[in-house]
């Protein structure tokens, strides 16, 4: 009889927590260059990956290198990933733009500090939330995630790697100091328990594949480079076989198939929590450690016979637009408290079209947003 | 036998100078209290360029259910091994709350209402080497948290801990445990009712079942 194994625990760091799921995940390739407060991924990886079967660690001699490197080795078939912070991310952009046009499936952790340039670098913020959409330049299309505690750090990051595999796209994790600084208990899951999807590799012969014909999903199969198929890889604009191309037509068919593999598959895409939302009259909608507080305050705010509720982003972008328009159906405001000038407030604003009035709590002084802040803006009504 | 206090938020503070092993102390005793004991832990720290002699703080949120908001503001209990960190953070207990001190490093409480031990100088005098501090402040807290329990507690510390120095620190521990049995008394008014059952003494439970 099969004895179902004990499940595991561990009191851990949401940094250790991405770790955890990395590996879960299968990732086997891991460059970057350290920077607080995301070191401990690179820390704790720089010592797990050697450890496993075929893993790879290296660090690079800075942001921009390290993007590099696991766009690279991402084509040749790893599951790879990075970490860093802002002024890290700032580095990243252009060949992080390289992987959108090249659709090389990678996963970055950006745990945020405060900004502009080196800004605040213990203290935590939420300030790159545009910029991990927009970033890079050009109509690229990209995931970005965000996850609010230890346990959904680990859960985030398997899901940042599948969704990478599966659409053949970079996925940003969007991480704050909180979240990756505080310790809790989390289980590891078994095995078996997560789905681990990897990206469809072409079964025909190679002389018949081409890296970047149409499919019915829009996403093309994607063989490791070296292993017979042709792999021709341009920053340029590309035709199907991927060379370089200015014609009209070609170039419409690239940029509408790169977005609609992406556009039609939102209801995969788009996750969100909610919590006792059905009958709210105050919503807030947070996302990270914010969403946290924002519990908090919630509940007191019922206790005190307010109708509150909390609509929990888990995906930034694309932008959970069904999810927030539910949440507005019976809400007389909105708040969105953030650790920002307001990034997703502005997204908000932007879906609600003044149906409701949107209140927003900002704070950019390297504190956290406190529930007594957030139950302050709910009890106003 | 109920295994568990009903705890709602339990909010604890570590606070000292950097050096003195509060961050170790704190992440410890929320292995212990939850992978141990089986509560709900958040532990957070503050996190910048502190050296030894800077400040240091680490604080704990211990609850049966499900916390959200991982930080402390509302201290249950404080415990300032220094006097700048007395200073600093007393204001933050609640009413009620408990204040724990290093009784040779805080000259001057904030109020009378303290339990005090100089654990510095019991490392030093009693252990031998002055590092095991941080662990005869968490023997002395596991005595006086009415939902800790010393057996599951010490188990937690010495599978933590590397093999070599395990002895010394198992030693600390019961230091710490035996003199604040001795020193601090039974749990604090305050707590009476998160005492858990088994750390109840025998005659309690009798007058109890009447």
């Amino acid at each position: 009889m099969a004895r179902r194994k004990k499940n595991k625990e561990i009191f851990a760091l949401g940094n250790e927590a991405v770790v955890e799921g990395a590996l879960i995940a299968g990732c086997s390739f891991y460059g970057g260059y350290p920077i607080t407060p995301s070191s401990e991924i690179m820390e704790i990886m720089a010592q797990r990956l050697p450890m496993s079967e075929d893993g790879v660690f290296i660090q690079l001699e800075d942001e921009i290198a390290s993007m590099g490197a696991i766009v690279g080795a991402s084509m040749a078939g790893r599951k790879v990933m990075t970490a860093t912070s802002g002024p890290g991310f700032s580095l990243m952009q252009e060949n992080l733009g390289y992987a959108c046009m090249t659709e090389t499936p990678l996963v970055v952790v950006n745990v945020m500090r405060g900004g502009p340039s080196t800004g605040l670098p213990t203290s935590p913020a939420q300030s790159d939330v545009q910029q991990a959409r927009w970033g890079t330049h050009g109509d690229h299309p990209i995931i970005v995630l965000s996850a609010s505690d230890v346990q959904e750090c680990l859960e985030m990051t398997i899901i940042a790697f599948n969704m990478a595999e599966k659409y053949r796209t970079p996925v940003i994790l969007l991480l704050d100091e909180i979240t990756a600084h505080t310790r809790e208990k989390i289980r590891i899951p078994q095995p078996d328990e997560y789905e681990v999807t990897s990206r469809i590799v072409p079964s025909i012969p190679p002389e018949w594949y081409k890296p970047y014909e149409e499919t019915v999903r829009g996403v093309a199969p994607m063989p490791p480079i070296g292993s017979g198929y042709r792999f021709h890889v341009t920053g340029l604009t590309h035709d199907v076989n991927g060379f370089p191309t200015s014609r009209p037509d070609e170039v419409v068919d690239l940029m509408e198939r790169m977005h609609r593999k992406i556009d039609q598959f939102f209801y995969d895409i788009q996750m969100h929590d909610e919590l006792m939302i059905e009958d709210a009259e105050v919503v807030v909608i947070a996302y990270g450690s914010v969403a946290r507080s924002a519990e908090y305050a919630i509940e007191q705010a019922r206790s005190s016979g307010v109708k509150a509720g909390l609509l929990k982003l888990k995906t930034l972008f694309p932008y959970p637009r069904r999810a927030t328009e539910k949440a507005l159906a019976n809400a007389k405001s909105i708040i969105v408290p953030e650790m920002n000038m307001g990034q997703i407030s502005r997204e908000v604003k932007r879906v609600n079209s003044g149906r409701a009035s949107v209140r927003t709590i900002n704070r950019v002084d390297g504190q956290i947003i406190t529930p007594s802040e957030i139950l302050k803006v709910i009890m106003q009504g | 036998m109920k295994d568990q206090a009903e705890l709602e938020r339990f909010e604890i503070r570590f606070s000292g100078l950097g050096g003195q092993g509060i961050i170790t102390l704190g992440k410890v005793m929320g292995a212990g209290l939850s992978l141990g004991h089986g509560y709900n832990v958040t532990q957070t720290q503050s996190y910048g360029p502190e050296a030894r002699g800077g400040s240091s703080r680490c604080d704990l949120v211990v609850s049966s259910r499900r916390i959200s908001f991982p930080k402390a503001e509302n201290l249950d209990l404080l415990v300032a091994l220094s006097q700048e960190a007395c200073n600093a953070y007393y204001p933050y207990l609640k009413p009620g709350g408990v204040l724990i001190i290093e009784s040779d490093m805080v000259a001057q409480p904030p109020t009378n209402q303290y339990l005090g031990l100089p654990f510095t100088a019991m490392a030093k005098d009693r252990i031998g080497i002055p590092q095991a501090m941080n662990t005869i402040v968490l023997g002395a807290l596991t005595h006086l948290l009415p939902f800790a329990v010393p057996r599951i507690m010490r188990k937690n510390m010495e599978e933590a801990l590397p093999e070599k120095i395990r002895a010394i620190n198992v030693k600390a521990f019961n230091l710490g445990n035996r003199e604040a049995k001795k020193h601090f008394g039974d749990v604090p008014q305050a707590w009476a009712d998160m005492v858990v059952e088994h750390r109840k003494p025998e005659k309690k439970r009798s007058t109890q079942k009447k």
